[in-house]
């Protein structure tokens, strides 16, 4: 941190700083070093905070015309899709949002994986990142109920059923999450409430997010500490926030493609039947980016052991930070992670996929297969790697590289060996 | 330098994603026919919204209700584009039950462009009573809540056949190859010279299907025109802004090594 003494120049900036620092803050937010090898993966924490305000700013005009209730839910998005003013494009903005959300932040995680972002001394920021997360999946899956479509409808009755895998107590939890023996109104509006406040809460964990990066700082493609500021970093403003808007408008065009010209292709046709009870949908997905866990879910066949497998495969991320005994944190330099990593990748998206299809035959065999690679990435390829792996060289700093004394000269400069990856 | 492969990496991402939760059935491959508002700047037929409409009150609308439109509707920009006193008209030949009046009596009264299309059944019994038990959909939204859309919409109403050898059907059950399963209860709707088009085109299936379908789409999505008119505009100011973005970056990392 540059905690240099601020004093600002006006006698007025002076008085009102000495009783409110937050001129100080900004003049922090301004200065704060930032090591200037950042590669454009770099550039989701400000896309992800984007994707935040536009849920939050959108959801809220939203709720002043959506009737939460049984009966007048799909009616009212019916009235803000026909009705209201722009109300299309607010609910096409917010509905595509939430893809265009866990896009970013499965980037970011993955980022975070890659270059060993998660790795002393940034675990709090890690395990806070992770709680985001899964309040993110939260509200997701209840906001997804609102529109109360047959797979609003269907959706909450499967998730809200693994509650009752519970012993002894399972069945009298899930009558309490619904607030009556079936999903129906109560459980409605109450995820209605929880769906707006939940936002709010993850706004609170994204300010103690960026004030835990704060501290350490950012970690870098290299890896490596570096001292700060010096000339490894650069700061924040202008040199990040340009090239954080340069990237943040790339991804709105991405974002606007779907919004404009694919509005739906991310949903699912059956949300567009009103809620039946009494007719369940041939097949019963969540949205795309609860796929792999929902695979998971599906390939044990105990169905509590299936939500106590899905549950540790979000939960183990947290004690990432502690299974990867590697003391090198860029995949950079780790010519063994690296190729795991993109397996895991692979795992992943295999999981996706599956996750998508019926759980029978041959996808059944898969998504198991994939299920147990997943937690043995994380529970013995990471801790055995840290023991047996043989590390490439690391340089002492970031400038070192660029003046030309390192092998790892264009490994660090830019992420040409990442993609060479990729292929 | 930008990291195209990084950004292909992305777009490659949510292709994978894209496909997998959309992949999920097979049906044979739809039959094919030019829509006009599809693309970058996709817009309706209007005289074809105007026939499909027809279509729509003449058939469909003996069954199948459509509860989210609005008389007015079909007056909009972006729609049929009946003119005022057309949709006025056609609201008229419309009866709605209105009240309760001063004297607490409910009355029927002749529709206004504030009303809500009219439905063919009281309620969804009703509905199913006097259709062999299977529920006539609401077709408001009906092409956003079949996998396929458009095109889909457009082949069922083309795609009755004889059963093929083998196939048994139960009495007021038909075969139709684009149903999810081949079976489905809706007798053929469209046949040549079913209605007379007020415009002279000659009522073909394959014509009554397209104009039909082709009301469908704009009373699922009324605004698509504007959408996508919006969507070019905010599309080409981000890429200029973009680009100019791009440049100031440029201009500003060229004070440090490395360069962006």
């Amino acid at each position: 941190m540059s905690d240099h003494e601020y004093t600002p120049s006006s006698k007025f900036g002076k008085w009102f700083n000495d009783r409110l620092p937050l001129l100080t803050l900004a003049n922090h937010l301004t200065d704060y070093p930032t090591p200037k090898n950042l590669n454009y993966w770099w550039t989701f924490g400000g896309i992800l905070t984007f994707c935040l305000i536009t849920q939050i700013v959108t959801g809220l005009v939203l709720a002043m015309h959506y009737i939460a209730h049984a009966d007048m839910a799909f009616s009212s998005v019916e009235h803000i899709m026909r009705d209201v003013n722009y109300g299309w494009l607010l609910r096409y903005v917010h509905a595509n949002g939430a893809s265009m959300f866990f896009l970013a932040v499965y980037i970011h995680i993955f980022r975070s994986l890659f270059y060993g972002s998660y790795k002393s001394p940034r675990e709090i920021i890690w395990i806070l990142g992770i709680i985001i997360y899964l309040l993110m999946m939260a509200a997701a899956f209840m906001g997804y109920v609102l529109p109360w479509g047959q797979m609003s409808f269907w959706g909450a009755t499967v998730i809200t059923n693994l509650f009752s895998a519970i012993p002894l107590v399972g069945e009298s939890i899930t009558t309490w999450l619904w607030g009556g023996y079936s999903v129906d109104n109560p459980t409605l509006t109450r995820f209605f409430t929880l769906h707006y406040l939940i936002p709010f809460l993850i706004l609170g964990l994204v300010v103690l997010h960026i004030w835990a990066l704060h501290v350490p700082g950012n970690n870098n493609p290299v890896g490596i500490d570096i001292k700060k500021p010096s000339k490894d970093t650069v700061p924040f403003h202008p040199y990040i926030v340009i090239k954080d808007a340069f990237a943040l408008l790339m991804f709105c065009i991405v974002f606007a493609l779907f919004v404009f010209y694919q509005p739906n292709i991310l949903g699912h046709a059956d949300n567009y039947i009103e809620a039946d009870p009494l007719v369940t949908p041939a097949h019963i997905v969540p949205e795309w980016y609860l796929l792999p866990f929902y695979a998971i879910l599906r390939s044990v066949p105990d169905k509590l052991m299936g939500v106590v497998a899905m549950l540790s495969a979000i939960l183990i991320l947290a004690a990432l930070p502690w299974l990867d005994t590697s003391k090198v944190r860029s995949a950079v330099f780790r010519p063994l992670f690296r190729q795991f990593y993109w397996i895991l990748v692979a795992d992943v998206l295999i999981l996706g996929y599956v996750g998508a299809m019926p759980a029978e035959g041959l996808y059944l065999l898969i998504a198991r297969v994939a299920t147990a690679y997943y937690f043995a990435h994380f529970l013995i390829i990471l801790p055995v790697l840290g023991w047996k792996e043989k590390t490439t060289p690391l340089p002492l700093s970031i400038t070192e590289p660029v003046l030309g004394g390192s092998p790892n000269l264009a490994a660090a400069r830019s992420d040409e060996k990442i993609e060479k990856t990729i292929k | 330098m930008i990291k195209l492969k990084n950004i292909l990496f992305v777009l490659i991402f949510s292709i994978i994603v894209l496909n997998s939760s959309n992949s999920a059935e097979k049906s044979p491959p739809f039959l094919e026919t030019k829509w006009t508002f599809k693309g970058l700047f996709g817009k309706f037929d209007r005289a074809s919204l105007q026939r499909g409409y027809q279509v729509y009150t003449e058939v469909c609308a003996s069954c199948h209700s459509m509860k989210y439109l609005t008389y007015r509707n079909l007056a909009e920009r972006g729609g049929p584009e009946f003119s005022e006193a057309e949709a006025k008209a056609i609201a008229a030949s419309f009866e709605v039950t209105d009240g309760p009046d001063s004297t607490g009596e409910m009355f029927v009264r002749p529709a206004k462009l504030s009303d809500k299309f009219v439905m063919p059944y009281a309620n969804e019994q009703e509905a199913k009573a006097a259709n062999g038990g299977a529920y006539p959909p609401d077709m408001s939204v009906l092409v956003k809540a079949r996998k396929g859309g458009a095109d889909y919409i457009y082949s069922l109403l083309l795609g009755y056949s004889e059963p093929p050898a083998g196939v048994e059907l139960d009495d007021g059950v038909y075969y139709n190859k684009y149903m999810y399963g081949n079976k489905i209860k809706m007798p053929a709707p469209l046949s040549d010279d079913l209605i007379e088009y007020t415009d002279g085109t000659k009522a073909t299936a394959e014509q009554m299907s397209k104009d039909v379908t082709n009301f469908l789409m704009w009373s699922a999505e009324p605004h698509l025109e504007q959408r996508h008119k919006t969507g070019f505009r905010v599309i080409a100011y981000l890429i200029i802004l973009t680009v100019l973005v791009y440049f100031t970056m440029k201009k500003i990392w060229s004070r440090v090594e490395p360069k962006v």
